[in-house]
């Protein structure tokens, strides 16, 4: 297998990268952030590299155009695009290849554009410089690309700044400004990260139809396996700096040979999966610093299958009789459908659910929540200008029964975190009314009881800001039951440790600091804070949405565990929907501040939907290459809470609508009615309740892969 | 947990607050520059605690010929008044770095004017900054257009002021070095606490409803050390830089204790017979306040750097 190559048009590979190692030089010695890697992109193809954070990925990436920054170098290995080798090159070469046949496409679109600069001028720049066209032809040649990636109106595009479209627009000029110059190979790292899922799905379209297209040859790098699944031919997998597996998307998800791969595959929820059908398995243990990884196999304290030879010698990446290349001694005998647990993972007992009537521990009334936003003008400055607002939250009502789990979901700016800060009372409600056990806690935090705030806890998003840098963990934890006078002084310590034992951190966590932990622990120690006070009632506010799937998998599992041991009702946001499915009793959709539809979880993931709910659906990227998904795209982008459609909110991007009188008059005039089936399942539309339940379901798995 | 036991010892064996301390200071020695200007101040605080057990003469004493060049008796010279400049350049650390005299009597306490004066601003300036920062609206709208317009003012001017209206002495001094600090400490602070405020961990201090003395002081100041740090290593040389020009304008700490600035002010009616009297205490205050200077410079540069 070393000199044919793997393209099928048996045409030279695009990009050919052999045993590379990069390392970065810091202080006190040297990180070697990759090594070993090997793989090779053909023409047309797309070539996914995955992984969680820090196994390298972004890193091989770069060292392709020699961005390592000032202390990363190439340490052996060769990367040779086109037959030419690129180790080595001078800055001036490769400037010249970098403009003008490879492309890359970052996460964040807003820093890619230059603000001050007109989109127009910025994309005809790579023409007149690079292919000195003249200004004329350069123009006509973006404004047709512009109209290529699909975007309304090219030519007045041309002339807006970055600023002045949206997100998802943005990074389709990112993309046709790359294409502009037909390259050889596109770098794309992690391009669709930043924008949410339904804007997602469109620019993901948009990626897999230019490869046919274009004959171009794309590197595409993603920690979500779904979307690699959606946009690849090939994968390969990153575990640690190294390259684990490398294999057809096909062969990947019906068959992953190695024993990372298929934790990966294990950990993540299915769209359609709950907690009380399936279980979610985490990989124990955590990805390993670059400065200790073990000998051996680079993945054995973290396998199931380790044996001597595991420890002792180092893997080869080998090919295998189905053609995917794997690093890993054991992989004939090793079987992805025969696996069992290991003992060492607590696999949560979930909650069965009980009768829903319930009594609610929590009761939003037609909760409103109005930002006022100061203008510019002159007028508004003497407080004559007319007012304005940011409708953030509007008209929201809804209960939680004790002991159940409600997740809210929506696309990001849609008021979910908005309605848990003004529920928690980090902001005041405009109007309306939250009843927390049976009390009216609309009014301002610093009124609020303490037995109250006792009871009610949150959980954050972010574990890098979760923990406050200066205090132990142990001093965090202890400090609600300190201050809620919990627990006597003396048995703080000790009851901090019981609660670390159950967040399944050991005693040794207790004196150490915030920058010693890894995110998925601080994420832990957030959640340990919060449960400090056995409150009734916590709000999560995206608990796992920064965290690797493995991660995410253990901390949902530990949520879990909580609510079964303790009852604890939890509100659980996020924008992921095969979480929200997997792990909430009842779910409510958001869209620009106002519910679109709330019931039973498993009643909002079948039909009948609200047509949002559908749009959604349609747009999550399924780790499953055989999965049948509905093609739903919406139009355009969430509209401005400032000025937000009239009638139902909806009614701009609706692909429904047209099922209504008129083309949906009624939708931009009325606000729409409460549509109610059984189980308190209600949606939000004017569609009458025969034609919703019509749909047909969104996804249709053919396959039952995975556990 | 077992495998990220292993790939990360547990903190077992916890440091100690001096090993820690030690640990987190001994990155300066990183920087080239930080560690040139710690060599600097140190230096200066060598000289300042060897003066007070020993120096070569009586520094009050006019026990020699006037205006001698340096020599093999005395080795800066001597001043107009036939006092040994070693002697009373070396005495004229202690003012600034090592005590502070009280009004009435011969009581000192440690901790220099410099040292005290710096102390006072970042006391007031935290309190101040915090305030404004975490609080917002009109309180912060109030606090900074007081400050700013103390900002305004030159600062001799408000030197002159304060020593005008209280006398002089070491306390007055420290109290015209804080309340002119001050401001811009208060400004650093304030946006120290505008950027923490908006970490998650000053929410949850919020939903359990902390008071806000305890958000300001206990939540957010411990994180915003590490610039206030940096920040009054600058000033501590500014205030020696301000002791200085109050001295040469005859405000300065007041005698029998001798201090640079005033060293130079009396001396440089006979520059042109005797040059080394008022270039020695002159090279005296520069070398200090860029000792400093490069001192915080490196820490800054240390403290942002990536760290493994």
């Amino acid at each position: 297998m070393t000199d044919s190559s793997p393209c099928s048009n048996n045409s030279p590979p695009v990009l050919k990268i052999e045993e590379l190692a990069v390392s970065y030089k810091v202080r006190g010695g040297e990180v070697d952030a990759v090594q070993n890697v090997t793989f090779e992109i053909c023409r047309g193809e797309t070539f996914g590299v995955v992984g969680e954070s820090g196994c390298g990925k972004s890193t091989v990436a770069w060292s392709i155009v020699n961005f390592l920054g000032a202390n990363g170098y190439v340490k052996h290995g060769s990367i040779k695009f086109q037959g030419q080798e690129l180790v080595g090159k001078t800055g001036e070469e490769l400037r010249r290849l970098r403009g003008d046949q490879i492309a890359m496409v970052y996460q964040d679109p807003m820093q890619a554009l230059n603000p001050s600069m007109r989109l127009g001028e910025q994309m005809k720049e790579v023409l007149t410089v690079h292919r000195g066209l003249s200004e004329a032809e350069a123009e006509k040649r973006s404004i047709a690309m512009l109209g290529r990636v699909y975007m309304p109106d090219p030519a007045d595009v041309m002339g807006r700044f970055p600023h002045q479209i949206s997100g998802g627009q943005q990074q389709r000029v990112v993309i046709a400004m790359a294409l502009l110059n037909n390259p050889a190979l596109l770098i794309m790292d992690e391009p669709t990260t930043a924008l949410d899922v339904t804007v997602e799905a469109a620019v993901l379209d948009l990626i897999a139809e230019l490869r046919h297209d274009f004959d171009t040859a794309i590197l595409y790098i993603s920690h979500n396996l779904g979307v690699v699944a959606r946009v690849c031919n090939r994968v390969g997998v990153m575990y640690a700096g190294e390259m684990v597996e490398k294999a057809t998307v096909e062969e990947i998800y019906r068959q992953p040979q190695h024993p990372y791969t298929q934790g990966l595959m294990r950990c993540v929820p299915r769209l359609g999966s709950d907690k009380h059908e399936s279980v979610l398995y985490p990989i124990r243990g955590r990805v390993p610093r670059p400065s200790n990884r073990p000998n051996g196999c680079i993945y054995h304290p973290r396998c199931d299958y380790t044996q001597d030879l595991c420890i002792q010698k180092r893997p080869q990446l080998r090919p295998l009789p189905n053609g995917s290349w794997v690093r890993c001694h054991l992989a004939e005998q090793i079987d992805f459908h025969d696996w069992k647990p290991s003992e060492e993972i607590h696999i949560p007992q979930s909650v069965q659910s009980t009768a829903a009537d319930a009594e609610p521990i929590l009761e939003v009334q037609n909760l409103q929540k109005y930002y006022p936003v100061k203008g510019n003008s002159l007028r508004d400055v003497f407080g004559m200008g007319e007012k304005r607002y940011v409708k953030a939250v509007e008209d929201v009502s809804l209960q939680v029964p004790k002991g159940k789990t409600l997740g809210v979901v929506g696309e990001s700016g849609c008021g979910k975190s908005t309605l848990v800060k003004t529920i928690i009372g980090l902001e005041e409600p405009t109007t309306g009314k939250v009843i927390f056990q049976g009390f009216d806690i609309s009014n301002e935090l610093s009124e609020r009881k303490l037995e109250l705030m006792k009871e009610l806890q949150m959980v954050f998003q972010n574990p890098d800001s979760t923990m406050n840098p200066s205090y132990t963990v142990g001093q965090q934890i202890g400090r609600p039951m300190e201050h809620f006078k919990t627990v006597p002084k003396k048995q703080i310590r000790d009851e901090v440790l019981k609660l670390l034992e159950a967040m399944r951190l050991g005693p040794g966590y207790y004196d150490r600091l915030p920058r010693q932990l890894s995110g998925g622990e601080k994420q832990r120690v957030g959640i340990a804070r919060a449960l400090a006070s056995h409150p009734n009632l916590v709000l999560c506010d995206e608990p796992v949405s920064a965290l690797d799937v493995s991660v995410q998998a253990a901390i949902l599992n530990l949520l879990m565990e909580i609510q079964a041991n303790l009852g604890t009702t939890l509100v659980f946001i996020a924008h992921d929907l095969s979480v929200v499915r997997f792990f909430s009793d009842y779910v409510a959709v958001m869209y620009l501040g106002q519910i679109m539809e709330y019931g039973p979880a498993d009643a909002i993931y079948s039909p009948p939907y609200h047509p949002y709910t559908e749009a959604l659906l349609s747009a999550v990227p399924i780790p499953d290459p055989s999965a049948a998904q509905k093609n739903i795209r919406l139009q355009g982008s969430v509209p401005s809470a400032l000025n937000p459609p009239s009638g139902c909110r909806f009614h701009t991007r609706c692909h429904r609508r047209d099922l209504l009188a008129d083309g949906g008059k009624i939708c931009a005039e009325q606000t729409p009615p409460w549509r109610k089936w059984e189980h308190g399942h209600q949606i939000f539309c004017h569609l009458p309740a025969e034609i919703l339940e019509s749909f047909g379901p969104v996804i249709t798995t053919t396959s039952q892969s995975g556990v | 947990m077992a495998i990220g036991e292993r790939t990360f010892p547990p903190a077992a064996a916890q440091p100690g607050t001096l090993q820690r301390f030690w640990n987190s200071f001994s990155i300066i020695f990183n920087s080239k520059v930080g560690t040139l200007g710690l060599a600097m101040v140190l230096f200066w605080v060598l000289v300042a605690f060897v003066s007070l057990f020993w120096v070569p003469y009586e520094p009050n004493a006019n026990q020699f010929v006037q205006n001698l060049p340096p020599n093999a008796q005395n080795w800066l010279g001597t001043d107009h008044l036939g006092r040994d400049i070693a002697s009373r350049l070396m005495t004229g650390t202690q003012v600034i770095l090592l005590k502070t005299r009280l009004p009435g009597g011969n009581v000192s306490i440690p901790g220099g004017v410099a040292l005290w004066g710096v102390f006072g601003s970042l006391a007031m300036g935290v309190l101040l900054g915090l305030n404004a920062g975490y609080r917002g609206g009109w309180a912060d709208q109030i606090i900074m257009q007081v400050l700013d317009a103390l900002i305004a003012f030159p600062q001799i001017v408000l030197y002159l002021v304060v020593i005008a209206a209280l006398g002089q002495g070491d306390l007055v001094v420290i109290l015209a070095i804080a309340i002119t600090g001050a401001p811009g400490v208060a400004r650093l602070a304030r946006s120290l606490a505008m950027d923490i405020k908006t970490r998650d961990y000053i929410r949850a201090a919020e939903t359990r409803g902390e008071n806000t003395w305890f958000i300001m002081f206990r939540e957010i100041l411990p994180n915003a050390r590490g610039p206030l740090l940096v920040d009054a290593m600058l000033r501590v040389g500014y205030a020696i830089f301000a002791i200085g020009t109050l001295g040469f304008l005859g405000l300065g700490l007041p005698p029998p204790d001798p201090d640079w600035g005033t060293m130079v002010n009396e001396a440089r009616k006979n520059i042109f017979t005797n040059a080394s009297a008022v270039i020695v205490p002159s090279v005296a205050i520069a070398s200090l306040v860029i000792g400093l200077n490069l001192f915080a410079d490196g820490l800054r540069e240390e403290l942002s750097r990536y760290q493994k």
